[in-house]
């Protein structure tokens, strides 16, 4: 047991003293930071450049449905003037519109010298659609139409109650639940295919070091591969902490060299707005408390804690297992595709899980060990037996220590191969010896 | 003889190939035992089952009684053939860790890792990565790092390979002086020439069997065929006049070897 923490010990140290760990965990949060800024720097600069549209409208019925704002300028001309084809510069298009299109849907021309952008023709598309539509209701000459739409206009939402055992009605949400579900799964997953390659490339080093024949004739094979899995691990949460640190002092940073100014703090909301769902943001605040504090929060912690080391452990080990049996670092994807493959078909069984939390597809994944940790996060906001959650959690461990000693073997007996060309046969065989 | 380690008829077999076949030996304690034989004959592999990397098919190892078991790993030092350690480590750290992976405390190990590094007067390489030393300096710590947790059984396989005569000499003489502090050493090699100055007993394996065994003395008597050397250093004149005596004799003037010229040159 002494011998797991000399090896943990090593590992953690002298990964965090490496110049490249340094520097990564450094540079990470800048540019976490110029990810996200990035995008909504350069959303304000495009919206510095309003584009002119001509509109010669000989109906007179449309000019006034097209909207002028902050990216078109709708200019109204009576007719085509000659200067308008050679002079691609001041006016970006020209609309004529020669009909009544409710009657002539093909009477209306968007004209360029340059290939319009896609969000022009559709901005036009949709106000004179809108406009058309509109005028056709109208022709039937329905009494009260402008209450009628008004009031068509009104959507609602539906309400989702859970029963507790008691049969006591509490609130849920769906979209709460799914969320919340969402950002477990995409940890573990972020979490094991960083630091899962880590772990390979750290038994594939003993192998090209040619240290592991000192290793094996000191330590067993399992103290080794748990030693490492366990250090790396520590390396992450280390590496996860500091970034935590530094981007909450950046953010704090930021807010106090540029001042909470509206048109940033609007820049964010705003893209904040855009990633929720539409449902989400109309629903009044005291209905999301109420949620709040009905959620699972304790047992979804718990089992959050409980999944995320279990399935790191698994496919740590799966990568362990990978780098102990091969010899170059060309043969290890071949070897990594399968894992990542299954870490996938994770990751759909649970965008495929979520409509049905109760399903077959739901349940199985949820209880099969390599898609366990990722299903069941999402399944647990929606409620899960205690049994499930149980076997489940021992079938995860169970098949994590598994696959350590597993690895261990093949990394031992890995020595006595030196240079013979892995295979799938070949590394069965190298579990069963002896 | 008090026995430290003995094999019997153990075997071993790879797929259709059979590495060892009922082998047979016995390492008395405090001495030096030669494990010779050809390349490819198994000497690796009965090292190997001897510090529990791989385990025989049949037949058993016993360790100072008992049947060898895991436990006893500590109590064995191993220099394999195949040399190699962690590359980006520092010199010192990495011999403290591996020490440590033997049950050495963290400070004795530095402690005789100090004694070791003064005697050898590398002392200067203990914070240099490894990667930044020559390949014989690497060996030289990695010799250091096999003995450093003073286990009952030292096992070296070819100990003297990739290191230049001077090195050579050096690595000798602190195997000598392990010897005498009553150490045990299993000696795997291919090259008789240092045999004779080293082991005080020996066992040559070929195909996989164990075909000679015994004390140096012993087995060079065994295949002695009754002919005799002159010795004796005197001029010329006197050397011609006694080879006139002898039927066929030829006399040669004594040059030094090639050895020999080499640790001169290299210590003046």
């Amino acid at each position: 047991m002494n011998k797991i923490s000399i090896i943990i010990l090593r590992e953690f140290t002298t990964r965090l003293k490496k110049k490249s760990f340094i520097l990564m965990t450094i540079l990470m949060p800048f540019l976490m930071v110029l990810l996200v800024a990035a995008p909504i720097l350069l959303g304000q600069i495009s919206d510095d450049k309003q584009e002119r549209i001509a509109v010669i409208d000989q109906t007179g019925l449309y000019f006034d449905c097209l909207q002028s704002n902050a990216d078109y300028l709708f200019i109204r001309y009576d007719r085509m003037e000659p200067s308008m084809k050679s002079d691609t510069t001041s006016l970006t298009a020209i609309l004529t519109i020669t009909a009544d299109l409710s009657k002539h849907p093909e009477a209306a021309m968007l004209a360029s010298g340059k290939e319009l952008q896609l969000n022009t023709v559709t901005y036009i598309q949709g106000a004179l659609e809108e406009k058309v539509r509109m005028d056709k209701i109208k022709s039937y000459d329905i009494p009260e139409l402008d209450a009628i739409m008004k009031d068509m206009d009104e959507g609602f939402t539906l309400s989702t109650v859970k029963w507790d055992k008691e049969g006591n009605e509490s609130e849920s949400s769906a979209d709460l639940a799914l969320g919340i579900g969402f950002l477990f799964t995409f940890l573990i997953y972020m979490f094991v295919m960083s630091y899962g390659g880590m772990v390979m490339a750290g038994v594939m080093e003993e192998k090209t070091n040619r240290i592991m024949e000192i290793m094996v004739s000191s330590v067993s094979p399992f103290q080794m591969m748990m030693g490492k899995i366990i250090g790396v691990a520590l390396v992450g949460f280390t590496q996860i902490a500091i970034w935590g640190i530094m981007l909450t002092g950046l953010g704090f940073g930021a807010i106090w060299l540029f001042g909470p100014s509206e048109e940033t703090q609007a820049a964010i909301a705003a893209s904040v707005a855009s990633t929720t769902t539409p449902a989400a943001t109309d629903v009044p605040m005291s209905h999301i408390m109420s949620w709040a504090t009905n959620f699972p929060f304790v047992e979804l912690g718990i089992m959050f804690v409980l999944m995320f080391i279990g399935g790191y452990l698994l496919y740590a080990s799966f990568f362990a297992a990978v780098g102990a049996s091969v010899n170059t670092q060309e043969d290890s994807s071949q070897f990594t595709l399968p894992v990542v493959i299954v870490i996938v078909f994770g990751m759909y069984a649970a965008i495929g899980s979520q409509g049905n939390t109760d399903g077959p597809l739901a349940f199985w994944s949820s209880i099969f060990p390599l898609t366990s940790p990722i299903v069941m996060m999402v399944r647990i906001p929606f409620g899960v037996p205690l049994w499930e959650e149980v076997l489940s959690l021992v079938l995860l461990y169970g098949t994590a220590i598994g696959m350590v000693w597993i690895a261990g073997k093949i990394y031992r007996v890995g020595i006595l191969m030196y240079g013979k060309k892995p295979s799938v046969k070949e590394m069965i065989k190298w579990i069963r010896y002896k | 003889m008090d026995i430290i380690l003995s094999t019997d008829k153990v075997c071993k077999r790879f797929d259709t190939h059979v590495a060892l076949d009922e082998v047979s030996i016995e390492v008395g304690r405090g001495r030096i035992f030669g494990l010779l034989g050809p390349n490819g004959a198994g000497k690796t592999t009965l090292i190997r089952i001897i510090n529990h990397i791989s385990a025989p098919d049949s037949g058993s190892v016993s360790f100072n009684g008992h049947p060898l078991s895991w436990a006893d790993v500590s109590n064995i030092g191993y220099l394999p053939e195949e040399r190699g350690l962690y590359k980006k480590m520092k010199v010192g750290e990495q011999a403290i860790y591996l020490a440590q992976l033997k049950g050495l405390s963290a400070s004795d190990a530095r402690k005789r890792l100090q004694e070791w590094f003064e005697r050898l007067d590398i002392m200067a390489w203990w914070n240099k990565k490894l990667e930044e030393l020559s390949k014989g300096m690497q060996q030289k710590v990695q010799f250091v790092i096999t003995v450093l947790h003073e286990p009952e059984l030292l096992i070296f396989d070819e100990p003297f390979s990739g290191f230049d005569p001077v090195n050579a000499e050096i690595l000798k003489q602190e195997i000598l002086r392990l010897r005498d502090a009553g150490h045990t050493i299993i000696y795997s090699t291919h090259n008789m020439a240092s045999v004779e100055d080293v082991c005080d007993d020996i066992a040559l394996i070929n195909h996989s069997r164990l075909v000679l065994s015994g004390s140096v003395e012993e087995v060079k008597g065994r295949y002695a065929d009754g002919r005799y050397e002159i010795r004796a250093v005197t001029d010329e004149a006197q050397a011609r006049l006694v080879a006139a005596s002898i039927p066929d004799a030829s006399i040669h003037p004594i040059l030094p070897s090639m050895n020999e010229v080499f640790l001169k040159a290299v210590s003046e």
